[in-house]
């Protein structure tokens, strides 16, 4: 196990150095953004003098690499600086949105994650069927749609006329644990429905490869059942592949739904992140930015460690 | 039929077996119409060359066909049950219970992902013979009978935890656990060394005896059938040539076929002279210690290889035989040590030596399926090397592919715009050969070149190899497990064991006593086509 726990480690160490550098790469790209906070904020009618002066309480007047150091000598100490626009702290503009991120994520995934698992299992043991098609094709159709299109598309379906399900996804008024299911369940779905097919048809592929294998005509010549022979003789051997297009699907619900906030209105952190690069609200941009890349060298970090421990030969050395 | 099954009731009985394989959306039939009757407890060896049918009429005795074959007609009824009337679910209540079947490559056949003592107890469990702890203690007993070591432990390990030949007996207990009436073994042996393929051939015979158990064994190899079998059936390109009881089958073969297939071996090379006192080996090993991280594969190796002359060096596998040539071919500097050529000490690292260093010593693989790339034709294959070594360009380049393919007796015309995959196995270990002659060395490694091959299309190679020696002066280094290989090619033998040489010479010194005690046991350990040779030899080696 000691080779698994250095392997944690050094990744570890690598994520670090992976956020040091997304931290300097955002800096530089809101840099290259035409305009600052302070041209955005006062807008056009603003003066020169009146720029200038808000620049100056702002600390923009200091040159690129002093305000780098700044925020990162803040950073190391747990302080991510204050937000241009309203003066909150960036911990606390982040923490409650970031939350919801998780939340909306978790949802969707503790869907979409079994769903595609049984499809693909279902789609391999039934390969070639009309099952097999109808799924794939499915799933493709889902996937091939833009998000925001998938979206509407359920708002009329599922909120429209009949009202089953709320088009609005927002959390106002501290509701419940059930209560917040049920308002973002529309989200939840859309959401579902983009990375379905990714982790379906690798599931499936990734079985399939397998089905040739000389272990594989063993379990079927020691008379197991067509289910069985898939998942306890085909899976476990096919994980690795699985659980690395998972933790990226996992990652992409974490970070990339922007657009599914803004169609359901839902105050998740991809609408924070696209309102703050919009006023070149810098101090807000880093701390997202470094939240999304922390989501995924961590999800990746998992699914190398899952990876490996579903191969018994890097587990039990000979 | 022999007489001792005569009186014991039919198991098994397959009547005008045709099977059709699938090949470019075409059905063929593979298997032309083949009788079989098995006995209760009786032991059916079948034996023939690869592309026989052997694998697939083994399987269609437990009413299964791989992806892409379908059985089309004829009658498989085992103890009364009509295999190919069943239904997919009353044949897999059969398959692992009342017949069973243990695969080639246990390595392979074996399930990575779980215990082997899961894997024993699956087919019990699931066919509701025993309960799990029952078929635990089970396992533990059988493979105690199979002589496996620590046999209370080794079943809680995982396959790549186990050495093979270990793996080919935990599947042949594996095949025990519901105590079949059959066992399908499919050449179980073939992937061992021959010291470890004599331990499972006997727990294998043992284990069969003791339970009465009746058998198909199906193998290549006539000298392990002779051991094994009652009777032989012999098939070839899916027909039946012919079949008798053991001993008549080995002293009085009645088809031109079977008779070819006992003299094979036959060929052996002319003694050459002595080396000339004084002359300068082409290729010496001096001092090689070499291995890979903290572990010593290669101890103080030494040997010479002149011009003209084949060395081979045989040993177990996991002995250093393909180190040593990753060692003389730069793959893998040596520690310690140093490659001579010509009598010039060579760079260890390939990289640092030069484009005429590296023409001069060319290495032909095992596997001519994974050595050649499969998307190029036989023109760029071959004509790369000279090309690149070489220097030729157009007509002339043309040329010469044409005379390699001239050398390695394809037509030119016919095969040089053809795929890998549109040539025979013989054929593309022959492509294998004309690639490492293209660059024109003086040296050439031969990494287990005939072991995939079958002994007829294997002889050709040996003897295409032996021309092209005497034609173009060239040193051959053979490497090899297969001592009747040994004892048709090469002049001088180094035998390996544990990265040490233990022993090294000519060939009739080698092959004639005394031998150093493990050249001795290798030799000893090569089955002979004699039915009583694995009993004797047991008995022998239990006295002593």
């Amino acid at each position: 196990m000691s080779h698994i726990w250095s392997m944690i480690g050094k990744r570890l160490a690598l994520g670090l150095l992976t956020l040091f550098i997304v931290s300097v790469l955002i800096f530089l790209a809101t840099e290259l953004l035409p305009g600052d906070f302070a041209e955005e904020f006062l807008g056009q009618s603003a003066t020169e003098e009146t720029v200038a002066a808000l620049r100056r309480e702002l600390g923009l007047d200091q040159p690129m690499h002093i305000r780098y150091i700044d925020w990162l000598t803040g950073a190391l100490q747990g302080d991510f600086g204050n937000s241009l626009s309203n003066r909150r702290p960036v911990s606390e503009l982040i923490g409650g949105r970031f939350g919801n991120t998780l939340f909306l994520a978790a949802y969707a995934a503790a869907i979409a994650v079994p769903l595609s698992l049984a499809l693909g299992i279902l789609a391999a043991l039934y390969r070639n069927s009309f099952f097999d098609r109808f799924a794939n094709a499915a799933a493709l159709t889902a996937i091939s749609f833009p998000e925001f299109f998938l979206a509407y598309i359920l708002i009329v379906w599922l909120a429209g006329a009949g009202g089953l399900f709320p088009s609005m996804a927002n959390l106002r008024g501290d509701p419940s644990f059930g209560d917040m299911l049920y308002r973002t369940f529309l989200p939840a779905l859309t959401m579902t429905l983009v990375v379905t097919a990714h982790m379906m048809r690798m599931t499936r592929a990734a079985i399939i490869n397998l089905l040739a294998s000389p272990y594989i005509e063993m379990a079927r010549l020691k008379g197991m059942s067509p289910m069985r022979v898939v998942v306890k003789h085909a899976l476990p051997n096919a994980l690795a592949p699985i659980i690395n297009v998972i933790a990226l699907n996992l990652a992409y619900l974490i970070t990339g739904v922007v657009l599914v906030e803004v169609v359901f209105v839902y105050p998740g952190l991809g609408q924070l992140m696209v309102d703050s690069v919009a006023s070149r609200d810098m101090p807000v941009v880093q701390g997202v930015a470094l939240i999304f890349a922390a989501a995924y060298v961590l999800l990746n970090l998992t699914a190398d460690v899952l990876a490996t421990l579903s191969n018994p030969r890097l587990v039990h050395r000979r | 039929m022999t007489d001792e099954f005569a009186d014991k009731d039919v198991l098994l009985t397959i009547k005008d077996l045709r099977i059709e394989g699938r090949s470019d959306e075409t059905w063929n039939e593979i298997v032309h119409g083949v009788d079989i009757t098995l006995r209760k407890g009786e032991v059916l060896g079948l034996i023939g060359e690869s592309g026989a049918g052997k694998s697939t009429v083994g399987l269609a005795a437990m009413g299964f066909t791989r992806d892409g074959c379908r059985i089309s007609d004829g009658t498989i009824d085992f103890d009364g049950i009509d295999l190919r009337a069943a239904s997919a679910g009353d044949r897999r209540a059969l398959m692992g219970k009342r017949i069973a079947y243990v695969a080639q490559s246990a390595a392979a056949s074996f399930n990575p992902s779980h215990k082997l003592i899961d894997q024993y107890s699956e087919a019990p469990v699931q066919h509701g013979v025993m309960g799990k702890s029952e078929a635990e203690s089970d396992a533990t007993d059988l493979y105690r009978r199979m002589q496996l070591p620590d046999p209370d432990n080794i079943g809680f390990r995982y396959p790549h935890q186990v050495s093979g030949g270990q793996l080919q007996r935990a599947m042949t207990a594996m095949a025990m656990a519901c105590r079949p009436d059959l066992i399908i073994f499919d050449e179980p042996t073939t992937a061992l060394d021959v010291t470890t393929q004599i331990e499972v051939l006997a727990a294998i015979r043992n284990i069969v005896e003791e339970f009465d158990t009746a058998a198909i064994y199906i193998t290549h190899d006539l000298a392990v059938v002779a051991q094994m079998a009652d009777r032989i059936k012999v098939l070839l390109k899916g027909d039946e040539v012919e079949e008798s009881d053991t001993a008549s089958m080995l002293s009085d073969p009645q088809e031109d076929y079977t008779k070819s297939l006992w003299a094979v071996r036959s060929y052996a090379r002319p003694e050459q002279p002595p080396v000339a006192a004084g002359e300068t080996p082409v290729v010496s090993v001096r001092n090689v210690t070499a291995g890979y991280g903290s572990i010593d594969v290669l101890k103080d190796v030494n040997f010479d290889i002149y011009a003209k002359r084949t060395v081979a060096v045989v040993g177990e596998s996991g002995s250093g035989k393909s180190t040593t040539a990753r060692v003389i071919t730069g793959l893998l500097p040596p520690r310690k040590g140093e490659i001579l050529f010509d009598g010039q000490t060579l760079p260890s690292d390939y990289r640092k030596r030069s484009r005429d260093q590296l023409r001069q010593a060319q290495m032909i693989y095992q596997m001519a399926d994974t050595a050649l790339n499969p998307k190029l034709r036989l023109r760029e294959l071959i004509g790369r090397p000279a090309q690149m070594y070489l220097g030729l360009q157009g007509k002339a380049l043309t040329e010469r592919i044409r005379q390699l393919l001239d050398l390695i007796e394809l037509e030119p015309d016919e095969y040089i715009d053809r795929l890998p995959s549109e040539l025979s196995g013989g054929q593309k270990q022959r492509i294998g050969i004309a690639r490492a002659l293209a660059a024109e060395p003086k040296f050439i490694i031969c990494d287990e070149v005939t072991s995939a091959l079958d002994q007829l299309v294997a002889e050709g190679i040996l003897r295409l190899l032996d021309k092209l020696q005497n034609e173009f002066d060239l040193a051959y280094m053979f490497i090899t497990h297969d001592l009747a290989t040994v004892r048709s090619i090469a002049d001088e033998v180094v035998v390996m064991k544990e990265g040490k040489v233990v022993a090294q010479g000519p060939k009739l010194e080698m092959f004639q006593p005394p031998h150093d005690p493990y050249t001795e046991l290798l030799l000893s350990s090569v089955p002979e086509m004699d039915p009583n040779w694995l009993s004797d030899l047991l008995k022998a080696r239990g006295e002593a």
